[in-house]
């Protein structure tokens, strides 16, 4: 099988994170590996490793669209077990929204050749949309196949199982397809020791708009379609009152949402 | 005046309080019509008359239920061309968004999800980073899509209603060919409790529950509030997965968000720091969910959670 994992390099969400950037993009500086695509990952090196891994021919392919810094996602998941990376990086990306994101990376999956599976996160850690995979899919042309807490492929078929409010859902759909997954499907493995030595022999192709054929126009800042006009930092939340329980603290409580009127 | 599309999904016998803010939210920002999928119930017929909705359009096709969220992308969008639409609202459920991810390529619209308001230029309104920040966003296409975020309008019925004409769409022949199809559906068992996402008070159990969440239930029953948990809570087994808030479960913002045994970790906090009052309860004096919290109470779950319900029930008599 070949397998494309999309993977985003996002500002890390254990530090103050900031809307500083030009035309309020992030922060980049503290930046990992969503960790929402590592179930991407996880639940692609299972499926390959289920047909003989990369000895047998199957492959998993870490594709990350950013600037220089992404290239840092792209090393993680290769040492994680991807058995390639790509690059997908051009100054003139800078500032893309969802649906010029899709556009490039639809571009860049294109390019890959035939594909039998894209699997991504359930949402980037810092964008949180969820707007990408549907995109994609509907960009390639491809069954949609999103928040998959279990995913099962069969020759050329594939059955998840998805959580709805009121439902849960099995779905079935053809190859190739868009997968996203959530964080119920499986438990991301660790890089060990012999990945993040193997990792260093493993290639990592850097690819530019040119290269997957697509106009500058159509991506960053002038491609997108919609434009953040403001940003403001919420206060933070500030502590209240803050009592230690001396036998009536239910009874504090309960004063507490009867003078905010809230029983 | 700008045209206004409202998606309603399935609504049932009567429309939910969230379909109900969508045609309120559309009405004060132009004439609105609504794409249904699904049977249209004499209730819903009614609602829609009374909250001023010009039009109500229908598919040409009864199936749209049997794929993933493909096909109903595609209905939309022919629904939203019939109807001159500049503006294409739908809720902010999962699902809510990823339509109109699809839609918006359809359409060459740009997409706003997660917004709490809407100027009358179509601006929406909406936090990022965990509810760390507020912005502002807006589409620079001819059309706009925007998934609203339930309990931020207050639905106020028409000044005049409305006889709604009827019209229906064609879905797009060959929009089924690619999409994924559900081949089985399991309900879930309701719960009784007000749903969480719209939900006036929630009371989120943690870790600290230990695997009992009877104490939660019962305050929560108390104030007539939904049930939520933490990630920890969840994967325990202690409560169905879909009471968990947070970064990858549901966002909350409702009146009241009580915390209960949970240490309040920045993906805990994703889903419900932008919750009016927070109250916290936890043993551990330097949990971090007392950096947010309006009340904070460090003590046992056991001992404080059932002395207030005791006393809740008290005196509501
Ligand atoms: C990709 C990813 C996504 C995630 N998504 C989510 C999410 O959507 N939602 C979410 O909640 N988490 C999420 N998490 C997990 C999150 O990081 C935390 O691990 C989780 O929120 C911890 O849950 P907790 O606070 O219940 O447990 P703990 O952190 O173990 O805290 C338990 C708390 O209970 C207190 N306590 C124990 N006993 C008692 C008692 N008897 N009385 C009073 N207090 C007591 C303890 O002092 C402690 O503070 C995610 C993590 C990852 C990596
Ligand atoms: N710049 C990017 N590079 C690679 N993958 C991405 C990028 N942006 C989004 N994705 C993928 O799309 C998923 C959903 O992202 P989003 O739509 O931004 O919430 C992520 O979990 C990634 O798998």
């Amino acid at each position: 099988m070949k397998i494309v994992v999309l993977v985003k390099h996002v500002p890390d969400a254990q530090f103050d994170r900031h809307l500083n950037g030009e035309g309020f993009t992030t922060d980049r500086d503290e930046s990992i590996l969503s960790e929402l695509d590592e179930y991407a990952l996880e639940a692609a090196l299972q499926l390959a490793e289920a047909r003989g891994g990369s000895k047998a021919g199957n492959q998993v392919i870490a594709l990350s669209m950013g600037p220089a810094g992404a290239v840092n996602a792209i090393k993680k998941s290769l040492q994680i077990g991807a058995t390639e990376g790509v690059h997908l990086t051009d100054d003139a990306l800078a500032g893309s929204d969802a649906a010029a994101t899709s556009l490039a990376l639809a571009a860049a999956v294109r390019h890959l050749g035939d594909v039998d599976l894209v699997i991504t996160g359930m949402a980037s850690t810092d964008g949180e949309t969820s707007l990408v995979p549907a995109q994609l899919a509907e960009r390639l042309g491809l069954p949609q196949v999103t928040f998959a807490s279990s995913l099962e492929v069969d020759g050329g078929r594939l059955t998840a199982r998805r959580d709805a409010d009121t439902s849960s859902e099995t779905v079935e759909a053809t190859l190739p397809a868009v997968v996203s997954v959530t964080d119920q499907i499986n438990e991301p493995r660790y890089p060990n020791f012999k990945g993040i030595i193997a990792a260093k022999r493993k290639s990592i192709t850097t690819l530019s708009l040119a290269d997957i054929g697509v106009d500058p126009a159509q991506v960053g800042f002038s491609g997108s379609w919609t434009t953040v006009t403001n940003a403001e930092q919420r206060p933070p939340r500030t502590a209240g009152t803050i009592i230690t329980d001396e036998g009536d603290a239910g009874i504090k409580l309960v004063d507490f949402l009867a003078a905010q009127k809230l029983l | 005046m700008a045209k206004v599309l409202v998606f309603i999904d399935n609504p049932g016998a009567s429309l939910k309080k969230s379909s109900l803010e969508l045609l309120t939210l559309a009405r004060s920002l132009g004439e609105s019509a609504v794409a249904l999928n699904g049977e249209l119930s004499d209730g819903v017929a009614a609602a829609f008359g009374e909250y001023g909705v010009g039009t109500v359009i229908r598919p040409s096709t009864d199936d749209l239920d049997d794929f993933l969220v493909a096909p109903k992308a595609a209905y939309l969008a022919a629904a939203a061309e019939a109807a001159g639409a500049g503006i294409v609202l739908l809720d902010n459920s999962p699902e809510g968004k990823e339509i109109a991810a699809r839609l918006g390529i359809r359409l060459n619209a740009g997409v706003i999800t997660d917004v709490v308001a809407v100027d009358a230029d179509g601006t929406g309104h909406k936090s990022v980073l965990a509810g760390s920040y507020n912005t502002a966003c807006k589409a620079t296409t001819p059309v706009s899509v925007l998934t609203l975020k339930a309990n931020n309008v207050t639905p106020e019925p028409a000044a005049a209603p409305t006889t709604p004409e009827a019209a229906t769409v064609e879905v797009p022949a060959g929009s089924s060919t690619a999409a994924a199809r559900i081949t089985a559906r399991e309900q879930k068992v309701a719960t009784g409790r007000p749903d969480l996402t719209d939900a006036r008070i929630v009371v989120a159990g943690g870790r600290g529950m230990d695997g009992d969440f009877g104490p939660v239930e019962e305050l929560a029953d108390a104030l007539g509030a939904a049930v939520g948990a933490s990630r920890a809570a969840t994967d325990a087994g202690w409560i169905s997965h879909d009471a968990q808030v947070g970064q990858t479960g549901k966002t909350v913002s409702p009146q009241l968000y009580i915390s209960a045994g949970i240490s309040g970790a920045i993906q805990q906090k994703a889903g419900m720091q932008t919750s009016k009052v927070i109250v916290a309860i936890n043993k551990d004096a330097e949990s971090p969910v007392f950096e947010i919290a309006d009340f904070g109470i460090v003590g046992d779950v056991f001992d404080v959670l059932p002395q207030a319900a005791a006393e809740i029930k008290k005196r509501k008599g």
